[in-house]
């Protein structure tokens, strides 16, 4: 299905990632925004409260990251598009409803602009902290899909293939932004609304009698009703059934939890995006997302001047973590280089993935400023030895 | 274009900030290079410091910060004290010469100053020096194109502002085209002042 024109600000654009990730929303068909405004997302919805309107949609403010986290949710079951805009410390707040988005499978997108924690925190700096509670941050087992812009552009471009991932596969989609890729101001060019690409939701078409919530007969995603068709339905947090409600076997439990496993999971292949370079005559491979891939790309010429085989690995989804590509590289590189703005997070997934058959170097940093460039040539020296 | 790494700096209320952003329009959307900007972030309400980095380039421009600016535009005194020690050797400054007193610069340091407040004042409002000193900016770096920064001009400022800021524009263009380079050596020229 095409975008809504409505939404669509074609044209070419000098955006900051956090109005760009706004655009994204909007040509997304984001129609709803319940936030709690926090720096250094705040622009966001900053903007989409000045846009909605002439769109046709509605931003409320909340009192708390805990009402917009599951007002955008009865948005979502009332038949729109809808998301949260938040940074580090709403984030933590915001995970108890991620959890229940998960359970009930409601298609949403949350975005957190990442800055320095823990608590409060550097309000205006940059962190990429906030990437394994991203992925495990509510209790139970859950999957999500997390995404990594590393340029306004990409706030752009991403931020509508998160609400497409949210719908095709019924989970909320985390966007993971970080204070630079938000403050950052760029050239961004916005298409015509016939050439962006929306998922729908996945309504059901099913007679009415017939229709039970969570049935998906043998498929991953069950479909969905459309609030005022007159399909009945129940949504919980409580383990349940196929119709919805409430059943606390372990069975039921098991059935359920297992699918909203591998639904994500069986196609994690398709869902991972990467951008890689050099990585047929790698020797080493630089690992790494967001803001940090920039700051790596020029420390990967600064190596490839000195001759050294580097190869560039960008995560765009960080969740699920593309594995199997790590697990084909560890066949062959010495070593693994993971710069991140934090002091080791995806850096295990990394070194779990490579099993020990290639070597991973952390780059940490705890946020505030990015690496320096020199820091991460030095451990690609360290791992080409 | 070379990568260059350009710093404006001065009092919030300025049009620091719009400054950057005509200034990154010009090179990345009106004349097909890349331009990364990103500008400091604190309580820069009216008369506080306020501060923009502006990096621009033939090629995509990775490292988002200016490390060592090739050129600093500087509108206030406390702006010229916390950046001047930045500037390359060899770099340009670019002075807003009411509001800057110049001190202690390396040898090489090409100064060009402006009154770009006066300037706008002339054009009956204070509030275009910013395009005054975008105009006078491209002038005196030839780093841009100066059709290009006029439609990033006309294109970032409110329609009933168009034609005044572009006005202010030409007018900062103009003093610059006839503006000479002081290197800070010769000091009574550019209102350098060794202390």
């Amino acid at each position: 299905m095409k975008a809504d024109p409505r939404g669509v600000l074609t044209g070419v654009h000098f955006l900051d990632g956090d109005h760009a990730c706004c655009e994204g929303a909007l040509a997304a068909g984001a129609r709803f925004a319940a936030g709690y405004p926090i720096t250094p997302s705040t622009e966001v919805v900053e903007r989409f409260a000045a846009r909605v309107p002439t769109v046709g949609g509605t931003f409320i403010q909340m009192e708390d990251e805990l009402a917009a986290s599951i007002t955008l949710q009865g948005a979502v079951w009332g038949g729109a598009k809808a998301f949260t805009v938040t940074s580090g410390p709403g984030f933590s707040l915001m995970m108890e409803h991620i959890g229940y988005a998960a359970m009930t499978e409601t298609p949403c997108v949350f975005v957190d602009v990442q800055r320095g924690g823990p608590s409060t925190g550097l309000p205006t700096l940059p962190a990429q902290a906030d990437m394994m509670q991203a992925r495990w941050g509510s209790h139970g087992d859950y999957e999500i899909i997390a995404l990594c812009p590393n340029s306004p552009q990409e706030c752009f471009d991403l931020t509508i293939k998160a609400f497409n991932l949210a719908e095709e596969f019924r989970v909320p989609v985390m966007f993971m932004m970080d204070e630079v890729v938000g403050h950052m101001t760029e050239k961004v060019v916005i298409p015509p609304a016939d050439q962006i690409e929306v998922v729908p939701r996945r309504h059901t078409r099913k007679p009415l009698g017939e229709y039970l919530p969570y049935q998906t007969n043998g498929d991953m995603v069950p479909e969905i009703a459309h609030a005022g068709e007159g399909y009945k339905f129940h949504i919980t947090g409580l383990t349940h059934d196929e119709r919805g409600y409430p059943n606390m076997t372990p069975q039921v439990q098991d059935k359920l939890v297992r699918r909203l496993q591998n639904k994500i999971r069986n196609a994690a292949d398709r869902i991972a995006l990467y951008e890689e370079e050099n990585l047929q005559d790698a020797e080493v491979v630089v690992v790494s997302y967001g803001i940090t891939s920039r700051v790596a790309q020029r420390a990967i010429e600064m190596a490839r001047a000195k001759k050294l085989p580097v190869g560039k690995l960008r995560l765009i989804t960080a969740w699920p973590f593309p594995e199997t590509k790590i697990r084909e590289l560890s066949a062959y590189v010495k070593a693994f280089v993971v710069p991140e703005l934090n002091l080791g997070q995806m850096v295990h997934e990394v070194e779990r993935a490579a099993a020990g058959k290639a070597r991973t170097f952390a780059v940490p940093h705890a946020g505030g400023s990015v690496h320096h460039p020199e820091d991460i040539l030095k451990a690609i020296v360290e791992a080409s030895r | 274009m070379q990568l260059t790494e350009i710093r404006l700096a001065g009092f919030g209320g300025q049009g620091v900030i719009l400054s950057a952003i005509i200034l990154g329009k010009a090179a990345s959307i009106h004349q097909g290079a890349f331009a990364t900007m990103t500008q400091s972030f604190g309580p820069e309400a009216r008369g506080g410091a306020c501060s923009a980095q502006l990096i621009v380039s033939d090629s995509p421009v990775l490292y988002p910060y200016v490390t060592e600016p090739d050129i600093l535009v500087v509108m206030s005194q406390e702006a010229y004290t916390r950046f001047a020690p930045e500037l390359k050797d060899g770099g340009i400054l670019i002075v807003e010469q009411d509001l800057v007193r110049v001190t202690d610069l390396p040898r090489h340091t090409q100064v060009y100053s402006v009154p770009a407040t006066r300037l706008a004042e002339e054009l009956g409002k204070r509030m275009v020096l910013n395009s005054v000193m975008v105009g006078f900016f491209t002038a005196v770096t030839h780093l841009l194109d100066p059709d290009a920064v006029r439609k990033a001009v006309a294109d970032s400022v409110p329609a009933s502002f168009r034609d005044l800021n572009l006005k202010a524009f030409e007018k900062g263009f103009e003093y610059g085209s006839t503006a000479h380079a002081v290197s800070a050596e010769s000091h009574e020229d550019a209102h350098v002042v060794y202390e």
